[in-house]
């Protein structure tokens, strides 16, 4: 059976004195990190775009989206060892649901799709709603895809995600205009939602455009959270013992499939709320192309690099490749060429990816540990 | 100069130190057997021989050469053929396809079709069934499929890795008296087993292994009757 | 029933190319249990790779590649497949021996990771200006364009006629040739014999002196010189050739995948039967339900075969190792 040869057999977790803790009972304790991240959101929201200008804050929200997308898809790919390459499928579907919920929704609500209320004013509370809502329809979407999981191993659950992705590209390409005149559409009844009006092969144009550092790194914060309570938790811990050794995990009465399915859902609710936030970003229209495959193979490539079972090492993966070819604009053509050989090299060299199954505190573990011993 | 000489063999399964320094070697025309219970050592033996396994450390000379490190396809083709546990026959394919492996990396057509004619008239029970698919066999027949494709590569020094394992006694006798008269037409063999009392009544001499160590050597017949292996192998009181 | 002629015509076309490049799939994951993603790649540089000798050998033959008033002698059409077929053999050599070889005993993920790296690698450097460029390209017409039957049906008042064209008799009797020497050689040499005995075991397998490294490269040149003769049939179909990284390619190449899924992946004869179960249910749902959906028929149909029988129509019931 399939295993992962680069980890010793006992998996080692982040130990619970280390940093960030996963202990209960203590509110404020598990509260910090989340108060945290939002602090920093708000933070950038209100200083970065002053400070480094437009085009450097358009780069840090792509990589909070990119982000989101990679760490949740780590979740499936790093913690539980399934393989799934249609990443960008459920970010599409999150993506198209909160775009036909924004863009009608404010039609209906407010008479027009344009942008309404200002920071955190109702438009934007819409916003984070149909993300939201996005999220979960791409969960259910995940619930689906994840079934198969039950039945199917490595490669073959590859290829039935990467079918999915397919699937939602080429039914996306088949949606119907998008509908611009407000009252045009409030007077037109259901039957003009069939095929649904998201402007088919050139995309959903037009929407308002709300994504912010702020909402985009608050939803970073969560997610990073959920990811590492959920490594360092009961269930986390379950699912890594899935991806080290099934069997072993079963016999110790864990449910695997619960513990695979469950991957799937949360995976593909991160990434339907990050697909969210991408559709409304500004100078950014959500097509059919951004379901595909081509897509999913990025993310792939940040869970690889960073360490598959690694919030942090991916985390830092997902920035990294964001800005580096932002950086190297010069360089395009040469960027896929890059990052497939880094793939091949990192295979050949460090299959485990840079931080492995560890966080990038746990380099600084020791020196905690050297410390906590040194006081009384 | 010995056919095969062992000489301070050791190798580990990353952390688990499988054999730690055993020698042994087989003689031109012997029977040897290495036995000794499960887990002893015995496989691994024979599969850092045939080249499956990359030993550790200590030397293996097959013919006075040393095939430390060589490929183990290289080590088959010089005539040291490895039958391993479970009998390695290939489900998939016909028996007949199967015992022509045996002659895969020979060209000599009519001496190969000479020495088929041979092991079919050894093993009878393999010549009626060469057009079935090889994973339809009994445990016994393919046993036979097995030794007998080893013999289409012309062995000096045959391994044979438990050839009685999960096989009905009578059979056992059959597999056993073939050994013997294998060896008696020329051929070399080294026997792994477990069934010590069988190994023990066909081999010229014996090894015992114990966690990866050589414990006793001797001819089989004074090995057969020391009280310290009959107690520990031969189930005697 | 014109049209269900026609439908049939171009879905044994289309299934003989799906056939030729499950081929290469399954005699991969047969003997390495890894989806080779990277060849889909293959088909592309084998049409890519005839596109340009077509485009050197032409002229110097003082011919226009690109406004054929005179068709090339047919021998032309044979030389640009036979040597794309060597080319592109001798590139799966490399990338087997380079990228695939250190990971023989590595965990299968690794490999499939692996293996989309070489995907990507070989699309993108395909791209790049000094090889075929970023930009598409018509594929000269080597082969003549007769008609080699004309069918008349008619239905009452009206008649019309179905041409059988050239081209896709080529397709077929080519693809056919290929795939019987492949039978051939699998089921009936010594050399397939070993392959099969790889497939199945490898360890055992080297135990009788069989050269597992050879027995895989080889494999690799004949998938991929197989995947080559795709390339080039494909594009002798469909001149308008996309540029190397095109999502038309790499659909070309999962369909064919899903073929060799569904028929059961590692076996020879499934790879056949899944390239044409495919080809027809994309062509008859393309024509009798809608043309927009015809990817989606595959995957689905590949969805449903995977939970009903997920070893395939001819695959044997799969056998987990403890």
């Amino acid at each position: 059976m399939p295993r992962d040869s680069t980890q010793s057999p006992q998996t080692r977790l982040t130990p619970a004195n280390s940093g960030f803790s996963g202990t209960t009972g203590n509110a404020w304790y598990g509260l910090f990190p989340l108060v945290a991240g939002l602090a920093m959101a708000t933070a950038l929201q209100f200083i970065l775009p002053g400070a480094a200008g437009p085009y450097y804050s358009r780069i840090v929200i792509d990589a909070g989206i990119a982000i989101v997308l990679a760490v949740s898809l780590n979740i499936v790919n790093g913690m539980t060892g399934q393989f799934s390459i249609g990443h960008a499928g459920f970010m599409a579907l999150g993506g198209y649901t909160a775009g036909i919920l924004t863009h009608y929704g404010s039609m209906l609500l407010w008479g027009s799709a344009g942008r309404h209320g200002g920071f955190l004013g109702s438009g934007e509370l819409l916003f984070a709603a149909s993300c939201l809502a996005g999220g979960l329809i791409s969960a259910v979407a995940g619930y689906v895809v994840g079934l198969p999981s039950l039945r199917l191993r490595g490669d073959y659950l590859a290829i039935v995600t990467l079918g999915f992705g397919e699937i939602m590209r080429v039914i996306l390409q088949q949606t119907g205009r998008v509908i611009d005149d407000a009252e045009k559409f409030r007077s037109g009844g259901l039957s003009q939602l069939i095929p649904p009006p998201v402007g088919g092969a050139v995309g959903f144009d037009g929407l308002p455009k709300y994504t912010s550092l702020f909402w985009v790194y608050s939803l970073v914060t969560v997610t990073v959270v959920v990811a590492y309570r959920l490594k360092v938790s009961s269930p986390g811990r379950a699912m890594i013992s899935v991806r080290e050794d099934e069997i072993a995990a079963q016999a110790m009465g864990v449910d695997i499939a619960r513990q695979k399915v469950m991957a799937f859902v949360i995976a593909a609710f991160f990434a339907g709320a990050a697909g969210g936030m991408f559709a409304h970003e500004s100078g950014v229209i959500i097509s059919p192309r951004d379901a595909g495959f081509q897509r999913s193979f990025d993310y792939v490539i940040m869970t690889v690099l960073g360490g598959r079972g690694s919030i942090s090492g991916v985390l830092i993966a997902a920035a990294v490749l964001t800005a580096l070819p932002e950086m190297l604009r010069d360089f395009e053509q040469y960027r896929l060429i890059v990052y497939a050989l880094l793939l091949i090299m990192m295979m050949l060299v460090r299959p485990q990816g840079l931080f492995g199954i560890h966080e990038i505190w746990d380099l600084f573990a020791p020196f905690l540990r050297r410390q906590q011993k040194a006081a009384p | 100069m010995s056919l095969l000489a062992i000489k301070d063999l050791s190798v580990s399964y990353g952390a688990i130190q499988a054999l730690s320094g055993i020698s042994l070697h087989v003689e031109d025309g012997e029977i040897v057997t290495l036995i000794g219970g499960n887990g002893a050592g015995k496989s691994t033996t024979l599969r850092t021989v045939s080249g499956l396994l990359k030993p550790g450390q200590g030397s293996v000379e097959f013919e006075g050469k040393s095939i430390h490190g060589t490929a183990p396809h290289r080590i088959a083709q010089s005539r040291l053929v490895h039958v391993p546990e479970g009998r390695g026959i290939f489900a998939n394919l016909s028996v007949e396809e199967n015992l022509m492996l045996g002659a895969f990396s020979r060209h000599d057509a009519d001496q190969i079709a000479a020495d088929r004619e041979r092991v079919l008239t050894l093993f009878p029970r393999v010549r009626e069934r060469l057009r079935q698919q090889a994973g339809t066999l009994s445990g016994g027949e393919q046993q036979m499929l097995a030794i007998g494709r080893a013999l289409l590569a012309r062995p000096k020094l045959l391994m044979l890795d438990e050839p009685s394992l999960g096989l009905a006694p009578q059979i056992v006798q059959t597999i056993f008296q073939v050994i013997q008269q294998i060896n008696r037409e020329g051929t070399t063999i080294l026997l792994v087993e477990q069934n010590a009392s069988m190994a023990l009544q066909v081999a010229h001499r014996a090894y015992v292994i114990e966690v990866g160590r050589i414990q006793i050597e001797g001819p089989a017949r004074e090995l057969a009757a020391s009280d310290a292996v009959r107690k520990a192998y031969l189930g005697a009181h | 029933m014109a049209d269900l002629v026609q439908t049939l015509i171009t879905a044994l076309a289309i299934g003989s190319l799906y056939a030729l490049i499950a081929l290469g799939y399954t005699m991969v994951y047969g003997i390495l249990k890894f989806i080779n993603f990277a060849h889909s790649d293959i088909v592309v540089l084998g049409a890519w790779i005839s596109y340009t000798l077509s485009s050197k050998l032409l002229p110097r033959l003082g011919l226009d590649p690109h406004n054929p008033v005179t068709p090339p002698p047919i021998w032309v059409a044979a030389v640009v497949l036979i040597l794309s077929m060597i080319i592109c053999g001798l590139i799966g050599f490399v990338i087997e021996r380079l990228a695939y070889k250190p990971l023989r005993r590595a965990p299968r993920l690794n490999v499939l990771i692996t293996a989309i790296g070489v995907s990507l690698l070989l699309q993108n450097l395909g791209q790049l200006n000094f090889m075929f460029g970023a930009s598409p390209q018509k594929m000269p017409a080597l082969l003549p364009g007769w008609e080699i039957a004309t069918l008349t049906f008619s239905d009452g008042e009206s008649a019309r006629s179905v041409v059988i064209n050239l081209v896709d008799t080529v397709i077929f009797a080519t693809s056919a040739t290929l795939m019987l020497l492949l039978q051939y050689l699998v089921f009936r040499t010594k050399l397939g014999t070993a392959m099969r005995a790889v497939s199945f075991n490898p360890d055992n397998a080297a135990l009788l002196g069989i050269p597992v490294d050879r027995v895989v490269s080889f494999t690799f040149v004949l998938g991929s010189a197989l995947a080559a003769a795709a390339g080039f049939l494909y594009v002798m179909k469909y001149p308008g050739m996309n540029q190397p990284a095109h999502t038309i390619w790499v659909l070309l190449g999962l369909k064919a995948f899903v073929a060799a899924v569904i028929g059961g992946i590692g076996n020879v004869r499934g790879a056949v039967l899944g390239g044409f179960v495919i080809a027809f249910v994309e062509q008859f749902g393309a024509f009798y339900i809608s043309s927009n959906y015809r990817d989606v028929y595959v995957f689905a149909l590949l969805i449903v075969i995977l939970l009903v029988r997920p070893t395939g129509l001819l695959g044997s019931p799969l056998r987990e190792k403890v």
